[in-house]
């Protein structure tokens, strides 16, 4: 299904040359669809089992927004989900009970999931965004002592 | 109502997301954690008003939505009229037999900022609970007009700069007291009103199932940090906001048919107003000897407050 605009020729034409219609006759607003045909089930279905249209924001990109990102160290992850459920971006893919990686399509570099990431040393780590992810787990910090 | 299990993080965390990433809020923004958890606390379908505000305009981009449920945005005021007359658009529909799934469990729900809620909408919130539909309103109180640059609100605290309230040479910034937004609700006899904070999310996502699962009108306060106007950095969101809950600035309570008072979070170790205020850039002025007794007036409105909820929660009225 497509988006219905107020006017369908909004863009094609010239400005100054729409038609005169009356107040009765404008359509206002806009209406999206976030799927392709039937969502009935949607709370039921995991992200990658859904038809997404080109309308749902899940088909753009904020990658772009980044100068530092997060990078998921699994070796010391104890599958918490603190990062899940503070995530701003919904970029923190969850899937059974385990945490999987990372969204870099949506995440914004806000660190906060790196805050709340109760591991020693973290299990996430702000690095730059050209680092490469091989090189950024291998300069991956030593457990801290505690300070008594 | 089918609700997700929030017994510990991992089994909430089976829940999918219906709150898509690629929005536009700022990063760090407690917005979106507030939403998303709400979303996922319940299987229903949601039908979902919002409020002009920072949360509108982030999420519904043209040609794109955030959203992947039903969702409508009219004016800046009426996120409550919104939900109300689908509500009972609904109720008319199952009456008449004309729904195409009569039985699909659906909740209303409409988001409005602190703007919209405090002073724009007011009367159109209040108009709603006062007719007794059966939605929940979640107001995301950040404090200020986030979006459209940062104007003071009724719900602006004391002291805080503000671009429409700047502290300078003169004045220390806005000089009112925050609007008691959770008690002018509870006065309306709303069935459950409550003040909740994204760094519980527990305590918050078992309000919000309470909410949802309430029949009648509902109105729920949350914290929401803002990184842009509070003036701090965006990975602090949820150790600001536990400042918040631990200094008291914000009690976590709820209040069931207007009578009933319960304190839902008690912090072990009260931290002083100072550290809160401390932590966020439109309060650094009050630091200056000459603001001292703002932070004095803060503190003890701050604990008059705490000993006012205590005391209602004793009484039970």
């Amino acid at each position: 299904m497509q988006g219905v605009c107020a006017t369908d020729k909004r863009g094609s034409k010239e400005l100054g040359s729409e038609e005169l219609v009356g107040w009765d006759e404008v359509m206002q607003g806009v209406v999206v669809n976030s799927f392709e045909g039937d969502a009935t089930d949607i709370a039921r279905q995991k992200a990658e089992e859904r038809n997404y249209s080109e309308f749902s924001s899940y088909t753009a990109t904020v990658a772009s927004w980044r100068v530092i990102k997060p990078v998921y160290n699994r070796d010391i992850c104890i599958d918490c989900q603190n990062c899940w459920v503070w995530c701003p971006d919904t970029s923190i893919v969850s899937r059974d009970k385990q945490m999987l990686g990372i969204d870099y399509d949506h995440c914004k570099g806000c660190q906060v999931c790196v805050e709340v990431c109760p591991t020693n040393p973290k299990s996430l780590l702000m690095f730059a965004e050209h680092e490469d992810l091989d090189k950024a787990l291998a300069q991956w910090p030593q457990k801290e002592k505690k300070e008594k | 109502m089918a609700i997700t299990s929030v017994k510990n993080l991992k089994e909430f965390s089976t829940a999918n997301d219906r709150f898509e990433g690629a929005h536009l809020l700022c990063p760090g923004c407690a917005h979106s954690m507030i939403v998303r958890e709400l979303m996922n606390c319940t299987d229903d379908n949601l039908v979902i008003a919002a409020n002009t505000g920072c949360l509108e305009v982030s999420t519904a981009v043209y040609p794109y939505t955030s959203w992947d449920t039903s969702w409508i945005h009219i004016g800046f005021e009426n996120a409550a009229t919104a939900a109300a007359g689908a509500e009972a658009m609904y109720k008319a529909r199952k009456r008449k037999g004309t729904l195409k799934d009569p039985d699909a469990p659906v909740k209303f729900v409409a988001f409005g900022g602190d703007g919209s809620t405090y002073d724009i909408g007011f009367q159109w919130l209040s108009g709603a609970v006062e007719r007794g539909h059966d939605f929940t309103y979640i107001c995301l109180d950040n404090e200020v007009y986030a979006n459209t640059g940062g104007q003071r609100s009724s719900s602006t605290p004391i002291g805080s700069s503000t671009t429409t309230s700047p502290a300078g040479r003169i004045s220390y910034g806005e000089k009112k007291m925050k609007k008691d937004m959770v008690t002018i609700m509870a006065a309306h006899g709303a069935p459950y009103v409550a003040q909740l904070a994204p760094n519980k999310w527990k305590i918050m996502a078992k309000g919000f199932q309470k909410a949802l699962s309430t029949e009648g009108p509902c109105f729920i306060n949350t914290v929401s940090a803002c990184t842009t106007e509070w003036k701090f950095d965006s990975k602090d969101t949820i150790h600001l906001t536990d400042l918040a809950t631990d200094s008291l600035v914000f009690p976590i309570y709820e209040i069931i048919d207007g009578q009933e008072l319960n304190i839902l979070y008690r912090p072990k170790n009260i931290l002083p107003v100072r550290d809160y205020l401390g932590a966020q850039g439109r309060f650094r002025h009050l630091f200056k000897p000459e603001n001292e007794h703002v932070l004095v007036e803060w503190q003890k409105r701050v604990d008059a407050h705490w000993e006012r909820l205590q005391r209602r929660e004793e009484a039970r009225v």
